[in-house]
């Protein structure tokens, strides 16, 4: 088979295209990007808004700007190929890759080693069980903005937002902007999912209502949309009865979550976490199976791409070595556990050289704390610890840890929050 | 005397500063991480302004529309009226990210420049 | 009077019934026109039901229910081979899970007998779970080997398209408003695209049959119409519910609420039964909800909740006489197929061929000798091998371009679906005969694209495409009367 890579690259969105840029750095002589879109970059470019690359290119990008600049790192590379508007339709556990494309058909394609970045999707209408009529006019934030930036077309003109999750504040500006008049952004947890530049800038901005622990209980609307009744919840999500009220609308966009694109590593059997639905991974990024890795929004949902090309420079330095015959042996495994006020941690597993090596720690918080001091601990001895003046559900927390550090650990590490 | 508590919106931390306004000027910041934080809490309290993003119609490329965004932050009461004017802007391809797509908008003193490269699509 | 068209025989709605009595009377030397009122075919209660193909123990004996479904649930096992019909012969369970119950279970054994139902048997609790290991509560079960799901949208659209290939016409967006009679018989149908001449009429309009009754002097009988809510579960949650069919022991209102699979593969609960005053409820509840699983979680306690992607009411039509209607009414030229709630479905093609045979009787028409019953194969992308799959990207390059990505749809089958006999006009269309949209995203990234292809397709404008009945609008012209003005 001509078609041997050193590395396979599954989605060529911004974790794609640094985990190409990374594995090119690092010596990989053949990688191939497959983008399943008319072009590379993702969803970021339909994430027109500004607020991307302050830690990754030290610059302040619009989406489709940090997008132009991850390609502009890998265009004419000669060592990096590109297929777009190809889908993979299964990874095979010896790295064989099925792919579809109008213009090359059906494509196996072989990779001594694979990282998948396809990103994630929405949480849908469905996955949270909304009562009421079916009508058109229920979207997903992220499909209404695809249409409005990219494909020019309106979802409604009155809008409720359901969830306060960054896409919805962000649509909520957006939809304003384009002379909509959005209603509400409604929100089942006592705070907001976004961050609170979003909150400020995006419906403060607008004189747009916040409604916190609040949901919608019935959507109204044979044909079309025509409004939603409302209630506050209680601390277990139940609606408070005698709190409904109805607010008029033709369009609900849906911004409740996202989740990993699972298909492809499911297929692969790989270990699955069940809080971050994207596989189990160590520091390297590599999955449970070897010459596997993945990278990004697949592994778990990040609210700053800038993080997301970090992991897939890790993901794409190491596919590199290993396709190399580079990479070290011998590695002792250590499993990370999150406890006491972290929610979900990447990565999960260290696979960590003799002497260790320094090991950066993305994590979420199960709720919004101030002043608390992060602590990694192995056994009952701390072995680093750092002050956090506020830590948010909505905001990942990210931090190094050194190598000496490490090194100390034993076959288990937790990282937990204290007052 | 009055003191304020904001988020500053320049980057995604979200630094929460408290501002200290006497006689209307703002005499202290506190709770910045860094200079932009200063500017923007001041900003606020006397003329607070925004970036912009939106679209334009674009002909000849792969997309109907092209990404935009504001060269540097504009009145923020002005924002509204700038998103209409962007809502005519009719453009053709090829066009380079940088690109002034329009240039002084609304005589405010800021061009808006072109988000992403669109190439002339056969 | 000025005439839009004439047939000689006018058939009223697009669902199960209609279409399976269109293409039975497609077999004889007539001219057949099916009118429909929404944009597209079986969206009433042929839409959202249980897509079971009953083995036929429940009716009581010697009832048309009883005997359309035996009868019809052979003829789908015909039809299945012609019409390419996705079904699965799984097979039904009624579980029990006390004596009381185990009781009953012997009841249905004796009367399925009497009715016809071949190779009933009673299961032990080991036999049930080697089936079912997920049914650890259930004493025992009657089994029905010959009941099966079918997609019931897709059976309409081939019984639809079946006929339409031997001559039978389809108006969609094709609403009856009256009839004009002379001398006490059926002369012509209004309807809001102008009167069609005819002598015959089927009414097989579901929910609205007893007012299409009305309008044309019979008054024989009143429908009511009962809501089911369902929730339906991802695929990956088989392995969690069950892989077949499975009803809790009946009681007098209804079947229960089951544990079913998909010809798909996903799993559903439900439906619970609401009887309802207005006639497009289709409203789905939280107490709904919260019934269909308390009461599926007495056959399975550990229900995979967290597995569910949508949630979906149906409405049935439940008739005054208690059995479906079927035959010649008083009004002479207008016949009822009315009533059809389950099991409707399986019974459909038993209950035209009584209706086409009464028909031919009063009409004096013959079968035709060159009736086409076959119909050609659709290409299903996801269910080929990897070398038919680089077959048909060979011939159709667009059957390389991957549009849902959840139910690894094609554009080339998406444009099929448009360009078919019976051909989707609406988002909704799409995804009913392609599965386009029907995975875990609910559509939520093909949607869109979905909605550009039926525009370019139909060259219509985006703002124009449907989701699924009339002006069920999902995109707007951005900035319109701004550029106007400019």
């Amino acid at each position: 088979m001509d078609q041997l890579y050193d590395v396979i690259i599954v989605g060529g969105g911004p974790a794609g295209l640094s985990a190409a840029y990374s594995a090119r750095e690092n010596g990989a002589g053949r990688i191939l990007i497959i983008e399943r879109d008319r072009e590379l970059g993702g969803i970021l470019q339909q994430c027109i808004h500004n607020g991307f690359g302050l830690h990754h290119f030290k610059k302040e990008l619009t989406g489709p700007g940090y997008a132009q600049r991850c390609i502009e790192l890998i265009k004419d590379k000669p060592e990096i190929e590109v297929l777009v508007d190809t889908m993979v339709l299964e990874v095979l556990r010896d790295k064989t890759v099925i792919a579809v494309s109008p213009e090359k058909g059906l494509l196996y394609l072989q990779g001594k080693t694979i990282i998948l970045t396809m990103g994630c999707r929405e949480r849908t209408r469905g996955a949270i069980r909304i009562p009421g009529e079916r009508p058109a006019g229920v979207f997903t934030a992220g499909a209404a903005q695809r249409m409005v930036n990219m494909e020019g077309y309106l979802p409604g003109h009155k809008i409720v937002i359901l969830g306060s999750g960054d896409i919805g504040l962000i649509m909520a500006r957006r939809m304003s902007l384009e002379g909509c008049q959005v209603q509400a952004v409604l929100e089942i947890c006592p705070y907001s999912n976004g961050l609170t530049r979003n909150i400020v800038q995006c419906l403060n901005d607008y004189d747009i209502p916040l409604y916190l622990s609040h949901t919608i209980i019935k959507i109204h609307g044979e044909k079309r949309v025509t409004g939603v009744t409302v209630a506050k919840v209680d601390e277990k999500n139940a609606p408070i009865p005698g709190t409904e009220f109805d607010i008029e609308c033709d369009t609900i966009l849906l911004s409740v979550g996202l989740i990993p694109e699972n298909e492809l590593s499911n297929g692969l059997m790989l270990d699955m976490h069940p809080l971050t639905s994207g596989p189990v991974v160590d520091q390297h990024r590599q999955t449970s199976l070897p010459g596997i890795y993945a990278a990004g929004n697949v592994v778990h949902v990040h609210d700053l791409v800038d993080f997301v090309s970090e992991e897939a420079e890790i993901a794409g330095k190491f596919a590199a070595l290993e396709a190399q015959g580079k990479a070290d042996g011998n590695l002792r495994s250590v499993d990370v556990r999150p406890v006491d006020g972290v929610r979900t941690c990447v990565p999960q597993k260290l696979s960590l050289p003799e002497g260790g090596e320094p090991v950066k720690l993305f994590m979420r918080v199960a709720a919004p704390q101030r002043k608390v001091r992060l602590e990694v601990k192995s056994g009952d001895a701390v072995l680093f610890s750092k002050m956090l003046p506020i830590v948010k559900p909505s905001e990942m927390v990210a931090v190094e840890i050194p190598a000496e550090k490490i090194a100390l650990s034993g076959s288990e590490i937790t990282v937990g929050l204290q007052q | 005397m009055e003191t304020k508590i904001m988020n500053c919106i320049m980057c995604p931390m979200g630094c929460e500063m408290t501002v200290t306004i006497e006689n209307g000027t703002v005499a202290s910041v506190k709770g910045n991480t860094c200079p932009r934080g200063d500017k923007y809490a001041r900003d606020e309290i006397t003329a607070p302004k925004r970036m912009l993003t939106s679209t334009v119609s674009i002909e000849g490329g792969m997309l109907p529309l092209l990404p935009v965004v504001s060269a540097d932050v504009l009145p923020k009461e002005r924002i509204l009226d700038c998103a209409v004017y962007l809502r005519k802007i009719k453009i053709r391809t090829p066009v380079k990210t940088g690109d002034i797509i329009v240039k002084d908008i609304l005589g405010l003193g800021v061009d808006i420049v072109a988000s992403r490269d669109m190439e002339a699509h056969g | 009077m000025e005439f839009v068209t004439s047939a000689d025989i006018v058939v009223i709605g697009g669902g199960i019934t209609g279409t399976a009595v269109l293409r039975e009377l497609s077999k004889y030397n007539l001219d057949c026109l099916l009118v429909e009122k929404e944009p597209d075919l079986a969206m009433g209660t042929t839409k959202a039901n249980s897509a079971i193909l009953h083995a036929g123990f429940d009716a009581p004996t010697g009832s048309l229910k009883a005997l359309t479904n035996v009868r019809g649930n052979k003829l789908y096992h015909d039809l299945e081979k012609e019409l390419d019909l996705d079904i699965k012969w799984t097979g039904s369970m009624v579980a029990a899970t006390n004596e009381e119950e185990m009781q009953t279970l012997q009841e249905l054994l004796q009367r399925g007998r009497a009715n016809g139902v071949e190779g009933l048997k009673i299961l032990t609790h080991d036999e049930v779970l080697r089936e079912e290991p997920n049914l650890k509560t259930v004493l025992g079960a009657l089994w029905a080997p010959t009941a099966g799901v079918c997609w019931p949208f897709g059976a309409a659209v081939a019984f639809a398209e079946c006929a339409v290939q031997n001559g039978a016409r389809v108006m969609r967006d094709c609403r009856v408003l009256g009839f004009i009679k002379e001398d006490g018989r059926i002369a012509g149908v209004e309807t809001n695209r102008g009167v069609i001449k005819t002598r015959y009429v089927v009414n097989a309009s579901g929910i609205y049959a007893d007012e299409i009754a009305r309008l044309a002097g019979d008054e024989s009988f009143t429908i009511n119409p009962r809501k089911g809510e369902y929730i339906l579960f991802d695929k990956t949650a088989c392995s969690s519910l069950v892989y077949g069919v499975v009803f809790p022991t009946p009681t007098k209102k209804s079947k229960g609420i089951l544990i079913c699979t998909t010809t798909h593969g996903n799993t559903f609960i439900g439906p619970n039964a609401q009887d309802l005053h207005e006639r497009e409820d289709l409203a789905v509840t939280t107490e709904g909800m919260n019934e269909i699983m308390a009461s599926a979680r007495k056959l399975i306690p550990n229900l995979p909740m967290g597995a569910s992607i949508t949630e979906f009411a149906g409405l049935r039509a439940v008739s005054s006489t208690g059995d479906f209607i079927v035959g010649a009414s008083g009004v002479a030229g207008f016949y009822n197929a009315a009533g059809m709630q389950s099991p409707g479905l399986t019974s459909a093609p038993a209950v035209a061929e009584i209706l086409a045979g009464a028909i031919a009787e009063d009409s004096g028409a013959v079968k035709k000798a060159d009736f086409k019953k076959d119909l050609p194969r659709k290409v299903s992308f996801c269910r080929m091998t990897r070398s038919q799959q680089a077959a048909v990207i060979e011939k159709n390059k667009l059957y390389g371009r991957v549009i849902c990505r959840c139910e690894t749809v094609t554009e080339a089958e998406i444009v099929e679906a448009i360009k078919g006999p019976c051909g989707a006009r609406t988002v909704d269309g799409v995804k009913r005969r392609t599965r386009a949209g029907m995975g875990r995203c609910q559509g939520g990234f093909c949607g869109p694209r979905v909605t550009q292809i039926i525009a370019r397709e139909l060259n219509i404008p985006i703002p124009e495409v449907l989701k699924e009945r009339a002006d069920s609008h999902l995109f707007y012209e951005k900035n319109q009367a701004d550029r106007e003005e400019a």
